[in-house]
Order: structure tokens, then C-alpha cells, then sequence
């Protein structure tokens, strides 16, 4: 179990943040908050170097598109750890479609740099300022983000691709 | 340590070379490409690629119901496709707020400790190969097909194992696996400390790794390493102490660390972590006997999926049968993150769900996907025999890479 309680880690949260941390949730006992673009790199900053808290950890980095969200399509989801109180924290960004971009965290952790590629890769998400934003598990003329929803799987039961149409 | 361009245009080209390490190297599992400048033996800088394999593993998760994602995770890790299966379950029993009984969660140490030795014994078998020493890898492989066999008895299949089902097991641990894990517990030992002893204190072992790619804790903790090659540096996290699951509280093990953070820390801690998985399952064993030896799942007939005879014969069955799969059972509609201690690091799964079908968003953390980054800065400066080895010993699988 954590050293400190959600409680007490928002407490501090707003006390140093305010307005900028919001739509706070506790999906199965792990405190999640929005914030803003501006304020991302602060935040983990903060959330980094406060000596109490000490997230130190960077768990993992992704994004999940909301098309059905105006103005907030792409929400960037950042978990961080501190291992010395053993608790966690998920903090999101949500961007605008037309909009989507995000300083890199890059500047905090090196381990943010694969974590930023696979999630541009997929997302399209641009993490401005990360020293060398490529795609990294699709092809470098992949022309679409494909995790977005508008790209749907190949439905299973089209027949036009069936070996014998290709003398297989 | 950065990830540096593989040159620039003030290097002076003319006298350094480029290699592609990989991807047809045979250390680096048809899939990993480094482009390499090297001056003389020495490698200058480094760019990784990967992606060869990619097989969209979270964009085909989002189109099925959470049933059929179980035999995507066993496709991760494959060296221990047990514990990704689990982590898997474990993730979406959370979310569905099931409760398993005892006698599953020691089932599952069981299973996941065993599919940890399996990983470790390649990896370490491997490293030694690396290093020009073939018998501790083709000794050690006898064990590792003691596993697959106690694998075979509980689940009828060997490598991508598809053993667990949400809420428990598919079928019953039978007499010939317990006699079969009891054998492997007596015999393997024994083996190990041969294993050890072949290594440990081999001369050449332990100049071509003493040394060798060396990390701090500060960096590694900045690359979010987890698993074998955080510890080899001194930072005792592991998710089996630190978030205990399937009731790894009730146990009692040690989680060693390492000093320097060399390849040979990593070979150690690894060899360490056996005897620990060793010590987990004695105590398993020893607890499962005091339960009702017919338990194997939980009892949630609205997730897990009946056994055949029944379907055949009871309509409420054959109901159940039909919702699962075809994935018509209520979800709730959350968010959930859930991680495991997978053979090489930190295995978390998020899902996060909308109460339909299958899930809205999955995504692995892949510890391997994570873990490789740091190879090309670390490589800098080292001679290219050592990177070899470096990769070795940082236990990168494939398919849980690209996946």
C-alpha cells in the first residue's frame, strides 16, 4: 500500500496547481486528473522533483482517440510512479483534433522517447521539442495514425481477398 | 546517455565504418536492426530499429471481445507466455471486480514462477552461448522441456500456452502435473548450481561481462527500466513485492539486486530469481494442499466460460457459452491499469473500457519495448563483441517488441 493517500496527493496537487488540475477520478484506487498543454511538463516536473512525492518512475506513456468528443478528441494518458511511496498517479491531456500538440517529455525521462514515438506512431500525436520523432513500429510512407478510430480493422468475412482469387 | 544520430555530416566518415547489427544477426532474433558506426571494433553511435514484426496486437484487441484477447497475450512473451496470459486476466478480473479463490492464485504462482525459470534459463543459456560456452545452454534446455511439459499436462500445448480463463483455469491442475512439478522442484536445483558453477567463477565468463555495459541505478530508473536489468543496478522494485497480486503477500521470498548493473549482475540476479521461483512454488504447493482440490475457478458463470459437456447438455450453459463468446456480457464502464512482474519487467495492461464489446482502448506496457531504448546509447564506445552481449543480457523478446 502507498505511503501517502490520493487524498493527500491532490490535496498537494491543487494546492500547487489550482484550476489546472481537474475532472478528478479514483478508477480503482488510482487518482487520475486532467490538465492542460501548458501546464503538462510542470506538472510531472513537480510531481518529479517534490521531494515528499518523488514520481520519479515514468510507467508508461499512450493516448486513446475520442472522435465523438468535440474539441477534446485526443486524450494523451501519462502514468507515473514513485516508487518511494509506492503510489501511482495517471494524468491526461486531452487536445483539440485540429491541435495536437504536446511538449515532449523527453526532457524529464529518456524512457519518454520510444514511449513518445510509439504513441505518434499510432496517434499521431506531436510531442513538440522530442529530438527525433519518427515512427517507429509501422513503416516511415505509412501515410494515416492507425489506432485512430477512424481506421476500423479489414472486416473479417470479406471474401474478395481469398486465396483462390489470386491463383494461390 | 542519448539516443544519438547514427552520424552527422562533421563526422569524419571516411575513416569510420557502418555495420548493420541485425536484423539477420543471429543475436538479434531476425527483427532487431542496429545501424552501427564503428571506428576500428568500437562502436561510435548506434540507431535502433525496430517494427519488423508489427502485428497490431491493440488495434486487433479493440475488436474483440475480451475472451478472444487472451490468445493475443500469449504471443508477447513468448519464453513465458503463462505470465502475460495471467496478467492479462488478472487485469480484466480487476476490472470486472472478480475475487478468485485461493487455490487459483497459488495455481497461478505456480504457473508463472515456472514460466519465469523457463525465461531465465533461456536467457542465461543464451548469454553463456554469447560468450562461446554452448553446454550450459543445451544442459539447462533439458529443464526448460521439463516445464513445457508440466505445460502440456495442465494446458495441452507447449509455447503459446492459452492456460488461464477470466475467473480461474480452464481445466484442473491433474496428479501427473503436481508429480511432474514436484520432480522438476527436486531435480532442477541441482542443475542450477552445476549451471552456476560452470559459469560463475569461469574465467572468461567473467571477463567478457564484468564490466561490461555497466548502468546506474539514476539511469536506468530514467530509461524506466524494470524486471532483472533494474535490479542488476540496485533498485529493488519488483511488482510481486511492491503491488502484491494473486496473493504473492502470503509468501515469503527475497527480491535480489545486484550492485554494479554489469551483464554479470544481470546473469546473477536472474540465476538468484530462480532459486526465489523455486522457494514460491514449494510454498504453493504447500498451501494448495490445504484446499478443496475441485476448485479452479471462480464462480462466475457470466465470464467464465463453461466446460464442453456441460454446453452440450445444460441450456443455462450453453446460454453463458454463447454470451461469452460472442461477447454480449455487461462490462462495467472503466478505466483500469494492472501490471505484473513478467520474466523480463514491469507487464501492465489499461484498459480502458466503455461497457461494449470489447475495449474501448487496450494497451500493453511491454518491458521489452520499454527495456531496448536504452541499447544504442548504451553501446556507445563499447567493442561490438560486448554489445552482443549486452543484447543477451537484456532479455529482449521479439514478439513482446514489436508487438
Amino acid at each position: 500500500m502507498g505511503k501517502i493517500t490520493n487524498e493527500e496527493l491532490l490535496q498537494k496537487l491543487k494546492l500547487q496547481f489550482g484550476e489546472n488540475v481537474s475532472n478528478v477520478t479514483e478508477s480503482y484506487g488510482l487518482l487520475t486528473v486532467d490538465t492542460t498543454r501548458e501546464q503538462i511538463i510542470d506538472l510531472l516536473n513537480w510531481l518529479y522533483n517534490e521531494p515528499v512525492l518523488q514520481f520519479t518512475y515514468l510507467t508508461d506513456i499512450t493516448a486513446v482517440h475520442y472522435p465523438e468528443l468535440q474539441g477534446k478528441e485526443m486524450a494523451v494518458v501519462y502514468h507515473v510512479h514513485s516508487l518511494v511511496n509506492n503510489i501511482r498517479i495517471r494524468v491526461k491531456v486531452f487536445l483539440a483534433e485540429g491541435d495536437i500538440n504536446i511538449p515532449t517529455a523527453t526532457t524529464i525521462w529518456n524512457g519518454a522517447n520510444w514511449m513518445e514515438r510509439e504513441t505518434y506512431d499510432f496517434f499521431g500525436v506531436n510531442f513538440t521539442g522530442h529530438a527525433d520523432l519518427r515512427r517507429i513500429l509501422n513503416v516511415d510512407d505509412m501515410t494515416v495514425f492507425p489506432m485512430r478510430k477512424e481506421f476500423p480493422l479489414e472486416d473479417p468475412n470479406r471474401v474478395d481477398k481469398k486465396d483462390y482469387f489470386f491463383g494461390r | 546517455m542519448q539516443n544519438f544520430p547514427a552520424y552527422t555530416d562533421t563526422d569524419l566518415q571516411s575513416e569510420l565504418s557502418t555495420l548493420n547489427l541485425g536484423p539477420t544477426h543471429p543475436a538479434t532474433h531476425g527483427v532487431f536492426q542496429n545501424v552501427l558506426q564503428l571506428d576500428g571494433e568500437r562502436i561510435v553511435s548506434g540507431v535502433s530499429t525496430i517494427g519488423y514484426i508489427h502485428r497490431a496486437f491493440e488495434k486487433i484487441a479493440e475488436h474483440r471481445p475480451f475472451y478472444q484477447i487472451t490468445p493475443l497475450t500469449d504471443r508477447l512473451n513468448y519464453c513465458s507466455s503463462p505470465i502475460n496470459n495471467m496478467g492479462w486476466h488478472l487485469s480484466v478480473e480487476k476490472l470486472l471486480g472478480i475475487e478468485t479463490p485461493k487455490r487459483v492464485d497459488y495455481m497461478r504462482i505456480i504457473i508463472m514462477e515456472l514460466a519465469r525459470i523457463a525465461d531465465h534459463i533461456v536467457c542465461n543459456g543464451v548469454l553463456g552461448v554469447d560468450t562461446g560456452a554452448f553446454t550450459g545452454f543445451l544442459y539447462m534446455m533439458e529443464y526448460r522441456e521439463a516445464i513445457y511439459e508440466i505445460y502440456e499436462e495442465v494446458c495441452g500445448s507447449r509455447l503459446t500456452t492459452n492456460v488461464g480463463r477470466i475467473g480461474g483455469f480452464e481445466r484442473n491442475y491433474n496428479d501427473i502435473a503436481f508429480a511432474k512439478i514436484r520432480k522438476f522442484l527436486e531435480t532442477f536445483p541441482k542443475a542450477l548450481s552445476e549451471f552456476e558453477s560452470l559459469f560463475n567463477r569461469n574465467r572468461i565468463f567473467i571477463d567478457r561481462t564484468k564490466d561490461v555495459a555497466p548502468v546506474t541505478a539514476e539511469q536506468a530508473l530514467s530509461y524506466s527500466w524494470s524486471g532483472p536489468i533494474l535490479r542488476a543496478t540496485g533498485v529493488d522494485y519488483d511488482v510481486r513485492a511492491m503491488n502484491p497480486y494473486c496473493s504473492y503477500d502470503e509468501f515469503d521470498f527475497e527480491v535480489p539486486v545486484g550492485t554494479r548493473g554489469d551483464v554479470y549482475d544481470r546473469f546473477l540476479v536472474r540465476n538468484e530469481e530462480m532459486k526465489q521461483s523455486l522457494r514460491l512454488i514449494e510454498q504453493a504447493l504447500t498451501k494448495i494442499e490445504k484446499e478443496d482440490p475441485n476448485i479452479f475457478h471462480a464462480d462466475v458463470p457470466e465470464f467464465y466460460l463453461p466446460p464442453k459437456e456441460e454446453v452440450y447438455n445444460n441450456m443455462e450453459a450453453l446460454i453463458y457459452h454463447f454470451k461469452i463468446v460472442m461477447g454480449e456480457v455487461k462490462t462495467p464502464v472503466a478505466e483500469v491499469y494492472h501490471s505484473v512482474e513478467g520474466a523480463n519487467g514491469e507487464l501492465g495492461f489499461y484498459i480502458i473500457n466503455d461497457g461494449g464489446r470489447s475495449p474501448y482502448r487496450l494497451h500493453f506496457r511491454r518491458p521489452s519495448f520499454i527495456n531496448y531504448q536504452a541499447y544504442a546509447p548504451m553501446s556507445r564506445g563499447m567493442l561490438l563483441s560486448d554489445a552482443i552481449i549486452n543484447m543477451s543480457s537484456l532479455n529482449i523478446i521479439a514478439g513482446e517488441l514489436d508487438a
